[in-house]
């Protein structure tokens, strides 16, 4: 009745006038009727009713639900005074959207990865197991994206544990599409057949897997495809069920069809085909289901009811000394076996997965979200100063409602309502802009290696974010305005005339202490984004032993070529010397490992006898591959026709090889073995050449010891074959040039292509990610601040016109006014560059860890900072200093 | 006037047929001999509130004298709001009677 009332308002208050009229009428027939003058009776009737106005207001009140009402007027106010004023809505609006759209994307992205729960059924439940501490580390093969398990542990743990309703075992792999030409890779995973079961993940078409399809020797297997797979190269056909599918040559049954939310179980990632682990051995040269020391699995599992992570611990701690002497690997060193029988298994909480993404991104999105955070804080007092400026120009007005006696707080909720507005429609625009952005980070964290998949879908959390940013904002820019505005006694607003109270030193205070703040803000985010934008360049700058401009990497299977292990060796050389003869083409190697692409391997050595404790990487490459990048050789030679199979083994090594175990002498000569376990062969290489050091695995790290052995010395490579590949000449051009050659010589053989430029550039995808952000929202904040001070200034120079109109009239030069403005803005300049100055130096720590060559409170970058906040708000503050001194004192003068 | 005798008086008024808010001014002025004066306007808040609570319905009708007015009429849950009222009028009367005029 309320609410139906409520709405028909102002229709009630009609009917009631109406009535009201009636009463009048009525009295005033009988006033007449007793003898009264129709005038007199009149008034006479409208003294006995009493006030009407009071009554109908009475009645108004009743039926309306008071604070809705006033809210909805105060609304309606507000938006009729931004209409009025279109320029300060345009420049709020923006500044706070790109705030709270900044936020909201990097909060989005934080919830995607870390937050977010997996869509499985009770991801509480989920546990991964793995081992607690690898202490003396783990020795072996380590291959995919989690590592954790070999699959005789997994066989184990299936067998002897306890705890838990089920495990979920994964591997990850890619699986080529193609039978020949240009290789097609779709992202796979190898699952054990409890797998979807144990997630409670059910097929949206066809069926997941079971246990039946994962029985040891599989000869034709099932696979189930993810939503986005059907989709894309299946036409998203209900007949895709029971149709082959050819992975690494072998035909698979697809059986089902995942659901479109489940994406697997590493965050940032997904999966296009599922197989059963025992299709391993069918997808790779070598399977590595019996072998103890491949590393490969990841694993999950569900805790049984009533269970704890705590006591699936305990469990797991009894039951490990068995489960790791069952599957010591025989070939293991003594030391390597001590440390593997001493691993205890634990249970970890899993629930919103495992992600590579978390690892690498996390603290940079944090750091990042703090860098938004304090954008957003710049735009708002830059907010609450414009509303001090507007309160000030409507100081009469409020001081004439106080003093017809409207409440304070009915004035504050006004003026808040007005804020609320703004920074409402300021945080839908920043939904939008959240959007965008968060689509276009996702994009920048894409390569072609590392294809990220981040579920971007806004949930309550996000909404509940933006939502909060959107109050607490209108809360920072919008209370202390409001209460300002309404705190002035209402005497002394109106006796002040048109220069109001609000130019008194505390009112004044208050703008200028937000642009100090300001300032000091925008000095930290610039030196912020400073050291990150070195950073970069110093990795990009740096020396890293090579030079991958005009360099590709070509990788060949040759699996489909039917050459058996013997063959390879020459097959492999006139491959080589094919693409080496090309036009265009300056130099090409053979190279087992391309530097910086992630890819190693190390192990220790043995000179004269004696183990050294220095683990030293290592690499295979053929003849001119110091050439291809550009390596300079320092001593010796390169690898060449005398390095066969049947010759000595021979090696060459880096600066930093010799220095470690030669101390520095010239190393040419010297002989050393590569460290194998008990009963294998270790032959011995002799040292030919010496190089100048290069990076190895990672750009970022210390040059380290590296020995090259001679690719034309490994009697029976696997059947891949990689070459690097100089040219100057177009990329297209190169690589078209490279297909013919190859598929001319070897028709049936897989080819794939990267630029080792693209590989350098992916390695530095989180540098690039945080000067290119921190860099934006520098500038940005920098811009914001900028804004501020200019508008203070101009602020100040329109309230003291009358002033200094009569010092100019007083004989007042033009530069000394232009000094005296310029003196007011470089105290705020300098006070907010110390306190900023201050707090970057205390926040710069947080940076340290994603910086390279520069230390966090690196003076150059604070003082380059700070000299360019001072030039720009030089300029801003010009600008009114002139305007000020253009003034002309009679017409100045006169305004009063 | 005691808080809340406003809404019984209508309430009773209205007992003895419908009325509009002129008639129902005068006529608890009558019935008190002029004991009781009604600020006429205040009348209407309180009509207002009666019906809002469904203890009295209004329809637009035509005054003795030929005028549009809005009449008011008790409802069933008037009447025994009355009664119930009525009933507490009397017990307090009686209540404090007896402090006044211990027996």
């Amino acid at each position: 009745m309320s609410i139906k009332r409520f709405f028909n308002r102002s229709r009630w208050d009609d009917e009631r006038a109406r009535e009201l009229e009636s009463y009048v009428a009525i009295e005033t027939d009988e006033n007449i009727a007793r003898g009264m003058a129709p005038e007199e009776a009149r008034l006479a009737a409208l003294r006995k009713l009493g006030n009407r106005t009071r009554v109908r207001e009475d009645i108004y009140q009743m039926n309306t639900i008071g604070f809705l009402d006033g809210a909805w007027r105060d609304l309606k106010y507000g938006a009729r005074l931004l209409r009025l004023n279109p320029g300060f809505a345009l420049v709020a609006i923006l500044s706070l959207a790109l705030g709270v759209g900044a936020n909201t994307a990097i909060f989005q992205l934080l919830d995607a990865v870390r937050i977010r729960t997996l869509p499985v059924v009770n991801p509480q439940q989920l546990v991964e197991l793995r081992i607690a501490d690898t202490k003396g580390g783990r020795t072996g093969r380590f291959t995919g994206r989690r590592p954790m398990l070999t699959y005789p542990l997994f066989e184990q743990i299936r067998d002897r544990q306890q705890a838990f309703d089920g495990l979920a075992a994964w591997g990850t792999t890619s699986f080529n599409l193609t039978r020949s030409g240009e290789a097609r890779y779709a992202l796979g995973i190898w699952v054990n057949g409890e797998f979807f079961n144990t997630l409670g993940v059910k097929a949206m078409l066809g069926r997941t897997l079971n246990v039946d399809d994962d029985g040891r020797g599989c000869a034709s297997p099932a696979a189930v495809v993810s939503y986005g797979f059907w989709q894309r190269e299946l036409g998203g056909e209900a007949s895709a069920i029971g149709r082959a599918l050819d992975l690494e040559g072998h035909a698979f049954r697809i059986v089902g069809v995942a659901p479109p939310q489940f994406f697997g179980i590493e965050v940032g990632r997904t999966f296009d085909v599922a197989v059963p682990l025992c299709a391993e051995p069918l997808t790779r040269v070598q399977s590595s289901l019996d072998k103890p020391d491949v590393w490969f699995l990841g694993l999950f599992a569900r805790l049984k009811e009533g269970w704890t992570i705590e006591r699936a611990t305990a469990h797991l701690a009894a039951i490990s000394p068995q489960i790791f002497q069952l599957t010591s690997p025989p070939r293991y060193r003594p030391e390597d076996t001590k440390s593997y029988l001493a691993f205890k298994l634990a249970a970890f909480p899993a629930g919103t997965g495992v992600s590579s993404l978390r690892r690498d991104y996390e603290a940079s999105l944090w750091l990042l979200l703090a860098t938004t955070g304090l954008v957003l804080v710049i735009a708002c007092a830059n907010l609450a100063n414009l509303l001090l400026a507007r309160a000030t120009a409507r100081e009469r007005e409020i001081a004439v409602r106080l003093a017809i006696g409207a409440s304070r707080g009915r004035i504050v909720r006004q003026l808040l309502a007005e804020s609320l507005l703004l920074s409402a429609i300021g945080a839908g625009g920043g939904l939008l802009i959240a959007r965008w952005l968060s689509q276009f980070l996702v994009g920048f964290l894409r390569t072609d290696s590392n294809r990220i998949f981040v579920d971007l879908t806004t949930d309550w959390r996000v909404f509940a974010f933006t939502g909060a940013l959107a109050v607490a904002t209108c809360l920072i820019f919008g209370l202390t305005p409001a209460i300002r505005a309404t705190s002035t006694e209402p005497g002394a607003a109106m006796k002040a005339g048109s220069r109001g109270s609000t130019d008194s030193r505390e009112r004044f205070g208050l703008r200028r202490s937000l642009v100090v703040v300001q300032v000091a803000l925008s000095l930290v985010l610039v030196v912020g984004a400073l050291l990150f934008v070195r950073s970069l360049r110093n990795l990009m700058l740096l020396d890293a032993g090579f030079r991958q401009d005009g360099v590709l990497v070509v990788n060949l299977d040759l699996r489909g070529s039917g050459i058996a292990g013997q063959g390879r060796r020459a097959a492999f050389e006139e491959l080589s010397a094919r693409l080496r003869a090309l036009p265009g083409v300056d130099a090409a190697a053979e190279a087992f490992i391309v530097p910086v692409s992630g890819s190693g391997w190390n192990n220790r050595i043995v000179i004269d006898g004696a183990a050294r404790t220095q683990n030293v990487n290592f690499n295979e490459v053929g003849r001119g591959y110091f050439r291809t990048l550009a390596t300079p050789m320092l001593a010796g030679r390169d690898f060449d026709d005398r390095d066969t199979t049947q010759s000595r083994k021979v090696a060459i090594v880096t600066e930093r090889f010799a220095n470690l175990f030669f101390e520095g002498r010239n190393p040419i000569g010297r002989t050393f073995q590569v460290e194998e376990g008990a009963g294998v062969e270790r032959p011995v290489y002799e040292i030919v050449g010496l190089v100048k050091d290069a990076k190895y695995t990672d750009l970022r790290e210390e040059f380290t010891p590296i020995a090259f052995l001679a690719a034309s010395q490994e009697a029976e490579p696997d059947p891949f074959l990689q070459v690097v590949l100089r040219s100057s000449a177009p990329l297209a051009t190169v690589t078209s040039e490279v297909t013919s050659a190859v598929s001319a010589a070897r028709p049936s053989v897989i080819i794939q292509f990267q630029t080792m430029n693209s590989m350098v550039h992916d390695s530095l995808l989180r540098e690039r990610l945080m000067a290119t952000l921190s860099g934006f929202f520098g500038l940005l904040a920098g811009l914001l601040a900028t804004i501020g001070l200019y508008g203070v200034m101009s602020y100040m120079v329109e309230r003291r016109k009358n002033e200094i109109g009569i010092r100019i009239a007083l004989g007042a030069d033009r530069g000394s006014v232009v000094a005296m403005i310029m003196r007011e803005a470089a105290t705020l300049l300098a006070a907010g560059l110390i306190v900023g100055a201050v707090a970057a130096i205390a926040a710069a720590r947080w940076t340290s860890a994603l910086l390279f060559g520069l230390h966090p409170s690196d003076p150059v970058t604070l003082a380059a900072a700070a000299v360019a906040l001072t030039a720009v708000a030089a300029l801003a503050s010009y600008v009114p200093a002139v305007r000020a001194s253009r003034l002309e004192p009679t017409v100045a003068l006169r305004e009063e | 006037m005691l808080q809340g005798t406003l809404d019984l008086l209508i309430l009773k008024t209205l007992a003895l047929g419908p009325a509009h808010g002129h008639t129902i001014g005068y006529a608890i002025e009558r019935q008190s001999d002029e004991v009781l004066q009604v600020e006429h306007g205040s009348l209407y808040p309180a009509l207002h509130r009666l019906e809002d609570r469904d203890w009295i319905a209004s329809f637009w009708g035509t005054s003795e004298n030929n005028r549009r007015a809005r009449y008011y009429r008790l409802t069933p849950a008037g009447r025994k709001q009355l009664e119930e009222q009525t009933n507490r009028w009397d017990e307090i009367v009686r209540a404090i009677n007896r402090i006044l005029r211990p027996a």
